[in-house]
C-alpha cells in the first residue's frame, strides 16, 4: 500500500516536473525569439550573411522540394482522376490538384521537408558550434553570436520557406498535369481553364503563402533555438536534432489546423 | 602617455573573489594581480576553479562577491556594450582552439579584423599574413581547421586571439593534449607574442615544467583558494608541501589520492556503508 502511494507520488512529481520544465523552456524560447529579433539588424545591414543562409536553407533544399512536389502532384492527379471520373467531372481534376496543393499540401509538406532537411542542419550546425566553443569564442571576441550566427540563419529560413512552398505547389500542379493530361488524356484546355476559373488569388494563393510564412518562422525558430539551447555534447546535439524535427512536425500540423479553421471555414 | 601611477597599477586584479555554481562553492576568496607585461600562470589540479577564474576575468561569469578589475574597470559591473568594448582589447585562446570550422585558416584570423575594423581588404590580408607568419603558419592560410593537427590549430587560434593586438591575452589550458614539440612551440609563442605586443597574459594550466620556463609569476589554486605563489625560482626552491607535491607530480600529499569516503575496512565483508 505504502509502495503504491509512494509510486503515485513519484509519478505525479515526475509529471509536475515535466510540465514545469516544458513551461520554463517555452518561456526561454520566447525570450530567445525576442533576443533574435532585437539582434536582427546585422542580418539586414550585412545582407551577405543572410544570403549565405538563404543558399544553405533554400537553394540546397531545392532538389528534395521539387522531386517531392512532382511525386505528390502525380499521386494527386491519379487519385483525383479516379474519384472525379465516377461523377463524370474528370475535367475538374486540375482544380482539385491546384487547390489541395495551394491550400494545404504545398505549405504543409514543404514545411515538413524543410524541417527535416534544413531545420535539422541548422540545429546541428549551431549545436556543434556551441559544443566546440565557437559561440563562446565569438562572444569573447566581442561579436554577438545571436546577431552573427543565429539571426541570419533564422531569416534565411523565414524567407526561403514561402519560396520553397510555392515551388512545391508549382511542381505538384505540373505533376498533376503530366499524369492526367499527358498520360490519361484529360482535356488540356479544360484542365487549365477550370483551374484558372476556380482558384482565387486572395482566398487560395495568399492564404497558402501566409501559412508557409508562419511555418517557416516557427520551424526556423525551433531549429535555431534547439541548436543554441542544446547540451554541449555529441549526445546533446543528436537529441536536439531529433527534437527539432519532432517539434517542428507537431507544430506545423497543429498550426495548420488552427490556420485552416480561420481561413477556410466556409 | 598614461600617468605613472596608472602604469604601475596592475592590469588585472582580483580581490577576495568568491564564486559558486548554484550550491557548489568553487572560489573561496581569491586575491591575485597581473602587472603589465607579465605572463602569469594559474595552476592547480583539474576542477580546482582555474577555468572559472579565467571566465571571471573575461566577464563570461560574474563573481558572487569581491571585485574583478581589468584596466581599472570592474568587469562584473560592465554593461553589454562596455563589456564588448573591453573584450575587443582582450584575446582568448580556448583549450581546443575553437576555430570556426566553416572558414579557412585565413578567414579565421581575419574574422576579428573584419568584424571590428573598416580596414580595406588589402590591409586585412597583410595583417593576417603577418599574424600567421608570427605563429609559423603562413603556408597553411588556405587550409580548413579540419585539416590541421591539434598543435597547428592552437597556433592558428593564437594568431586569431592576437589579431587586434590585445592588451591582455587569456589562455585556457594552452598545453593540453599537445606533443612535446608543439608544446614547446606554444610555450615560446606565448612568451614572444606577449613581449612583442607589450601585452599581459594570464594562463591557466597544469603543466608545471613548461610554465616554469616561460612565466614571470605563478599562483597555485587548490580548493578555491590561492595556496602558494611566487616567481619560477621561488617555486622551484619552495618547501611548501602542496607546491612540492604539484611540481614533483606525487600521487598523495596535501591533495589526497582518495576521494573522501569512509574507511574501506568498514565497507568490506558484506557490510554496507
Amino acid at each position: 500500500m505504502n509502495g503504491l502511494f509512494a509510486g503515485l507520488v513519484a509519478g505525479l512529481r515526475h509529471v509536475g516536473k515535466l510540465t514545469i520544465d516544458g513551461i520554463w523552456r517555452l518561456g526561454f524560447a520566447t525570450r530567445f525569439m525576442f533576443a533574435v529579433l532585437l539582434a536582427s539588424g546585422q542580418s539586414l545591414t550585412r545582407i551577405h550573411l543572410t544570403i549565405r543562409e538563404l543558399y544553405f536553407s533554400g537553394v540546397l533544399s531545392l532538389l528534395i522540394i521539387t522531386v517531392s512536389g512532382l511525386f505528390v502532384g502525380l499521386v494527386l492527379g491519379l487519385q483525383g482522376y479516379d474519384i472525379l471520373q465516377r461523377y463524370g467531372s474528370a475535367d475538374a481534376v486540375g482544380v482539385m490538384v491546384a487547390l489541395s496543393l495551394l491550400r494545404e499540401l504545398g505549405p504543409v509538406i514543404a514545411a515538413l521537408l524543410f524541417a527535416s532537411r534544413a531545420g535539422s542542419a541548422i540545429t546541428a550546425e549551431i549545436g556543434l558550434m556551441k559544443t566546440t566553443e565557437q559561440l563562446k569564442a565569438m562572444d569573447m571576441m566581442a561579436v554577438n553570436p545571436i546577431a552573427r550566427v543565429v539571426a541570419p540563419r533564422f531569416w534565411g529560413g523565414v524567407l526561403s520557406m514561402p519560396l520553397l512552398a510555392a515551388l512545391f505547389s508549382a511542381m505538384g500542379v505540373f505533376g498533376g498535369w503530366l499524369i492526367t493530361v499527358v498520360v490519361i488524356g484529360v482535356d488540356d484546355g479544360a484542365f487549365w481553364s477550370q483551374m484558372q476559373a476556380a482558384v482565387e488569388f486572395d482566398h487560395d494563393v495568399l492564404n497558402g503563402v501566409i501559412k508557409s510564412f508562419v511555418f517557416g518562422t516557427v520551424v526556423s525558430l525551433i531549429a535555431v533555438f534547439e541548436g543554441y539551447d542544446c547540451e554541449p555534447t555529441a549526445e546533446g546535439v543528436s537529441r536536439a536534432i531529433t527534437r527539432t524535427v519532432v517539434t517542428s512536425a507537431l507544430a506545423i500540423l497543429a498550426l495548420d489546423f488552427v490556420l485552416t479553421s480561420f481561413m477556410f471555414r466556409g | 602617455m598614461a600617468p605613472a601611477a596608472e602604469r604601475d597599477a596592475p592590469l588585472v586584479s582580483l580581490r577576495d573573489v568568491r564564486f559558486a555554481y548554484g550550491e557548489r562553492s568553487v572560489l573561496r576568496g581569491i586575491d591575485l594581480e597581473v602587472h603589465r607585461g607579465q605572463v602569469v600562470a594559474i595552476m592547480g589540479g583539474s576542477g580546482c576553479g582555474k577555468t572559472t577564474l579565467l571566465r571571471l576575468i573575461g566577464g563570461q561569469l560574474k563573481a558572487n562577491a569581491g571585485a574583478v578589475e581589468v584596466a581599472g574597470h570592474e568587469v562584473g559591473k560592465l554593461g553589454g556594450a562596455e563589456l564588448y568594448a573591453m573584450r575587443r582589447r582582450m584575446g582568448m585562446l580556448f583549450q581546443f582552439g575553437a576555430l570556426f570550422t566553416d572558414m579557412s585558416v585565413f578567414d579565421n584570423v581575419a574574422f576579428p579584423l573584419r568584424e571590428h575594423t573598416d580596414l580595406p581588404p588589402g590591409m586585412i590580408r597583410d595583417l593576417v599574413l603577418m599574424k600567421l607568419q608570427a605563429v609559423g603558419l603562413r603556408g597553411a592560410a588556405s587550409l580548413r581547421p579540419g585539416e590541421l593537427s591539434g598543435g597547428m590549430a592552437r597556433r592558428v587560434a593564437l594568431a586569431r586571439a592576437v589579431a587586434l593586438d590585445p592588451m591582455l591575452i587569456l589562455y585556457d589550458e594552452p598545453f593540453a593534449g599537445l606533443d612535446p614539440i608543439s608544446l614547446g612551440i606554444i610555450g615560446q609563442l606565448i612568451r614572444r607574442l606577449n613581449d612583442a605586443l607589450g601585452a599581459s597574459s594570464v594562463m591557466v594550466t597544469h603543466d608545471v615544467h613548461e610554465s616554469l620556463e616561460i612565466v614571470d609569476y605563478i599562483y597555485f589554486v587548490s580548493e578555491g583558494r590561492i595556496v602558494a605563489q611566487g616567481t619560477p625560482d621561488e617555486i622551484r626552491a619552495s618547501t611548501d608541501p602542496f607546491v612540492h607535491q604539484f611540481v614533483n607530480a606525487e600521487a598523495d600529499g596535501p591533495v589526497p589520492f582518495h576521494y573522501p569516503a569512509p574507511p574501506i575496512d568498514s565497507l568490506l565483508g558484506g557490510r554496507s556503508a
